[in-house]
């Protein structure tokens, strides 16, 4: 029973990254862009929760962590280069 | 134009720390689990980045007066003189040794001269990885 469902939330996390994958390629603007790869990184750490799971395994939890830490700054970095066009300041101003 | 990025300075003071705790726990598991320091010094080096980012290159500069360069440079002293070092014991170029000793509060451990030369590898992730993030960041 749990094998089963943990197999169709599998598949419906991977049609959720294809459909957030013709997001990032049609996408009006930059923000729907920013937003399309903000939530392909969740259903990644989502799927890989799921995979470890399935496997019974405990090695994929760095990975985890791992790629929460990177989405989150590749998330501030686009957001910061759209707001202010650029990313890393010399001096602020105010 | 004054940006109010409140939510983002408290949330980071806080992440910071535990980016930097997360990426010594990847270095020091190393051997035995994942980690090592090549992956250590790039969560390392991502929290430096995400400094960066968060405030801006003079600030961050006052609070870590490093030149990174540097860093690199030392860190590739140290693996390499960890190589040498068993050169002067007359073994191969980067023989490694370990050993079991009784420390007074950890019990019985074991050390190991590969902690050297992960330690060189992670500066030097470090050093690199910050010094292309602000060489290709340059806006002038």
């Amino acid at each position: 029973m749990i094998e089963t469902m943990l197999m169709v939330s599998l598949v419906l996390f991977s049609i959720t990254i294809s459909i957030a994958i013709i997001r990032i390629i049609l996408g009006p603007s930059m923000p729907d862009r920013v937003l399309a790869l903000d939530m392909i990184g969740v259903n990644l750490i989502a799927t890989i929760a799921v995979v470890s799971i399935i496997l019974k395994t405990k090695a994929f939890l760095e990975v985890i962590l791992i790629l929460g830490i990177l989405s989150f700054i590749g998330t501030i970095a686009f957001s910061k280069a759209i707001e202010r066009g650029v990313i890393v300041e010399r001096k602020r101003d105010g | 134009m004054k940006i109010n990025d409140v939510i983002l300075k408290t949330v980071t003071r806080i992440v910071v720390f535990i980016i930097l705790t997360f990426g010594v726990e990847l270095f020091l598991s190393g051997h035995n689990n994942p980690g090592g320091g090549f992956i250590g010094g790039l969560v390392l080096s991502s929290a430096f980045v995400l400094l960066y980012l968060v405030n801006d290159i003079e600030t961050v500069r006052k609070g870590i007066p490093f030149d990174f360069k540097k860093i690199a440079a030392i860190g590739v002293f140290l693996a390499v003189g960890s190589g040498v070092g068993s050169v002067l014991f007359g073994e191969n170029f980067l023989t490694q040794a370990f050993g079991h000793f009784d420390l007074p509060i950890f019990g019985v451990t074991e050390l190991s001269t590969v902690v050297l030369f992960e330690a060189g590898v992670a500066l030097t992730v470090v050093g690199v990885v910050v010094t292309i993030i602000l060489t290709i960041s340059e806006d002038v």
